[in-house]
């Protein structure tokens, strides 16, 4: 099994010198925020800015209290121009720093655009190593808090069809602390997005139901200090023989829910990373079950989940049993009013479901 | 489906708007006179102290900075008071320049490479200008700022190699011509997308300051860019953390065949975007290369002292088309070029060193026959590498390399593919031998 197992206790990484002992229960606000406050400790070279990072601490507070213990030269605010944020990030990385910028919404990234893909996605290319752009861009994104068109949207399809870009989604706390250490000290630029309706707990889709906070949830057991989890290794959420279920951020809990829910015994497995894409343990799974199902929120055409099929149909056909199922957001902006109607909540996954174990 | 509105509804007394799309003075077959251009005296221009407030300079934002008079003496207090020897070498790179220049276009003409860009006319805005910073402040440049890798020193070979995108290419035949990177000379990776060097180097010198090193960056956008969000960017970025930068807009009237206008040139000075942003702002005459080398030294002298950032415009003219793959008879007038009211650099910097006694004719054209001599010996050697299209290049392997630090397995499925259609195409080649078209 190429996918790492679900319990949050063996710590990847290579820090023999620094281990993380203790672990505590904590949400993925409180995850990212130790993350960068461990590697600004550790890394004299990491520096943190975006708007509304420094003193205030993020309007999601995953930036809280980091001003004042590191610094204002650390971790600061910024004009309000993803152009500018990312141009100076790539900047910085030619000088020799680690930058993680913070884009405020995920909607707000496209002025940053041609800074992120013509600049720091081809500068190692380009200038043959000479330069490099090691910085993690952190940007909450998806929908599910009424966030109207502006600030719901899923856009990480734009960034894995970028040669030269790493995209990177936990959808746990502990997986979100282990994967942004690993996106800050890669050489590479990382597109780290975060799943802002997972923030504070892990939603299943049921919306009208109470939020369960993520103390409830075995993945919120982070240990204290560093740890990483390596780019490019999927994690196996449960074990099952009916079908393959892929997945990453929010989509993975409702996902899980909804076979719960269902008795399903589905092989569900959290990406984690789009690019690199663990096509090992995609390959395993779908070999095992001979039936996949893809789940994400982002729109459907050339969304990431037509990769993936592509991938799984290429790789896997004569061990398919149905046709792969593909189950997204609508082809349309994210309704502010409407906002349910839109997500791709259990109704949609639980028809797919069985369409493909009918098949 | 909206109605359209009417533009003229009953009873509406309003007068109709119109709309101006700005036009060149001169078109082709058109008599070109610039007489209407407000040229400083040499000399004219007051010089404040590098601490200065920008609100406390704003005509020099407006004005012309300008050194070298009709008489081709210095005058004035931006006269940089360079030694003969330095003086010598500033129109000894600038000569070279010019030569390889020549060389370059010429060898695109023969077929050797795909593309080439000219500097001819704005030599001054990059040697002088570079000359003035230290050889270790980091410039991020545009695509016409070959002067600066000539001041610097790099290798002529090491640019002839990247222009053939041969097999001594350093850069693995990956960037188009001219997009040159050296980090040993502290020359960032150019780019073909306009402008983005801007903010990139605002953030370079952020990290400088952060760190509490004393190297300053520079960056050199042409004025039809300045037009793009990422000067703009760069600009308050500059200003909002005092970086120590330097933004240089080389102001040479056109980009590729839309004049300046189109960048805002009609109703104010490239110089005076400094003002609204707090930036410190210098109009400077481009083909004075004593007043190229002075504004920049007062630039630095101001960022590396932590007092600020500063926008620099350089009036120059472009005296060639943008490229090798532009003709502009086709959209300005051919006289533009000698009407030109500033002259030509290298011709003004060498009658500066006859006036004072320190050059002569002879020693010029034996200089300019050194430049032509090592051009074209260099190009011979550096042709041994191969030329564009003509067999050597780097191994196919490395167009998947760098990508990323390590390979991914996508890439490495590709790599094989690539590796395999080359086969196929060329089998009676050895797949490592980095040969074959």
């Amino acid at each position: 099994m190429n996918a790492q197992t679900n319990t949050p206790a063996p710590v990847e990484g290579e820090a023999p010198d620094t281990p993380a002992v203790s672990s505590r229960r904590i949400n993925m606000i409180e995850a990212i925020n130790e993350a960068l406050d461990v590697m600004l400790g550790r890394d004299d070279d990491v520096i943190v800015m975006g708007e509304d990072v420094g003193y205030f601490g993020g309007v999601f507070r995953c930036t809280a209290g980091l001003q004042e213990k590191h610094g204002k030269t650390r971790v600061f605010d910024t004009p309000i121009s993803e152009c500018g944020i990312i141009g100076v990030a790539v900047g910085m990385g030619a000088y020799g720093l680690r930058p993680v910028p913070e884009i405020q919404f995920a909607d707000y990234i496209y002025p940053g655009l041609d800074q992120l893909i013509s600049e720091a996605a081809r500068l190692r290319y380009r200038s043959a190593t000479e330069y490099i752009a090691p910085m993690t861009v952190r940007s909450p994104f998806g929908g599910g808090i009424f966030g109207g068109q502006t600030h719901s949207q899923s856009p990480e399809s734009l960034f894995t069809h970028v040669a030269g870009l790493k995209t990177v989604i936990p959808a746990t706390p502990y997986d979100a602390k282990g994967l942004l250490i690993a996106a800050i000290e890669d050489n590479d630029p990382v597109i780290f997005f975060e799943p802002k309706r997972i923030y504070n707990g892990p939603f299943t889709g049921y919306y009208d139901s109470p939020v369960e906070p993520w103390k409830k949830h075995p993945d919120s057991e982070v240990p204290e200090g560093y740890y990483k989890i390596p780019l490019g290794k999927a994690r196996h959420v449960s074990e099952g023989e009916e079908l393959t279920v892929l997945a990453y951020g929010t989509m993975v809990h409702v996902a899980e829910a909804v076979c719960k829910k269902k008795g399903v015994e589905a092989d569900i497995l959290d990406l984690r990373t789009l690019v690199p894409l663990d096509i090992e343990a995609i390959e395993e799974s779908v070999k095992k079950t001979g039936k996949c199902l893809i789940v994400h929120e982002a729109t459907r055409t050339s969304g990431f989940g037509a990769e993936l099929s592509a991938l799984v149909t290429e790789r896997c056909f004569y061990h398919l049993e149905a046709p792969v199922e593909r189950v997204t957001g609508f082809d349309t902006p994210y309704p502010h009013s409407l906002e349910w109607a839109y997500f791709p909540g259990p109704v949609r996954i639980g028809e797919a479901i069985d369409k493909i174990l009918s098949d | 489906m909206a109605d359209k509105a009417d533009p003229k509804p009953s009873g509406d007394n309003r007068p109709a708007l119109a709309l101006h799309v700005p036009e060149p003075k001169f078109r082709p077959g058109d008599q070109a006179d610039f007489s209407d251009i407000d040229i400083s005296e040499p000399g004219a221009q007051p010089r404040p102290d590098e601490a200065t407030k920008p609100e406390d300079m704003k005509e020099l934002a407006y004005g012309l900075v300008r050194v070298l008079g009709d008489d081709n003496k210095a005058h004035g207090p931006w006269d940089p008071k360079l030694d003969p020897e330095t003086l010598r070498t500033m129109l000894g790179h600038m000569a070279m320049v010019r030569a390889f220049d020549e060389r370059m276009f010429r060898g695109q003409r023969q077929g050797k490479t795909s593309f080439y860009m000219k500097c001819t006319g704005e030599e001054a805005t990059s040697v002088a200008a570079s000359m003035a910073l230290a050889s270790d402040d980091m410039v991020f440049p545009s695509y016409r700022q070959q002067g600066i890798l000539i001041a610097r020193g790099y290798p002529l070979i090491e640019m002839i190699n990247q222009i053939y995108s041969n097999k001594g290419d350093k850069l693995k035949g990956r960037q188009l011509p001219i997009m040159y990177s050296s980090r040993e000379h502290s020359f960032f990776s150019i780019s073909g997308n306009l402008a983005t060097q801007t903010p990139q180097a605002v953030g370079w010198a952020m990290a400088s300051a952060s760190k509490g090193d004393s190297r300053i960056a520079a960056t050199w956008v042409g004025e039809g860019s300045t037009a793009e969000g990422d000067f703009h960017s760069a600009c308050t970025f500059a200003t909002v953390y005092n970086a120590p930068v330097i933004l240089n807009v080389i102001n040479n009237q056109w980009a590729i065949s839309s004049f300046s206008g189109f960048a805002g040139a009609e109703r104010t000075t490239f110089a005076a975007r400094a003002l609204g942003y707090g930036l410190a702002g210098l109009r400077v005459d481009g083909n004075d290369a004593l007043a190229c080398y002075a504004a920049q030294q007062w630039a630095a002298n101001r960022a590396r002292a932590n007092q600020g950032p500063t926008l620099i415009e350089y009036f120059t003219y472009r005296a060639e088309g943008h490229s090798t793959s532009d003709d502009p008879s086709g959209y300005r007038s051919a006289q533009e070029r000698e009407e030109w009211p500033l002259g030509d650099p290298v011709t003004r910097l060498k009658d500066h060193l006859i006036a004072i006694g320190e050059w002569d004719e002879d020693r010029q054209a034996a200089m300019d026959k050194a430049c032509a001599e090592e051009v074209k010996a260099t190009t011979k050697e550096a042709e041994k590498n191969g030329i564009l299209g003509h067999g050597l290049h780097h191994p196919f392997h490395t167009m998947f390399e760098d990508v990323f630090e390590e390979l991914p397995w996508h890439l490495e499925e590709q790599a094989e593919q690539a590796t395999r259609e080359r086969k196929i195409k060329w089998p009676d080649q050895h797949p490592m031998d980095g040969a074959g078209k």
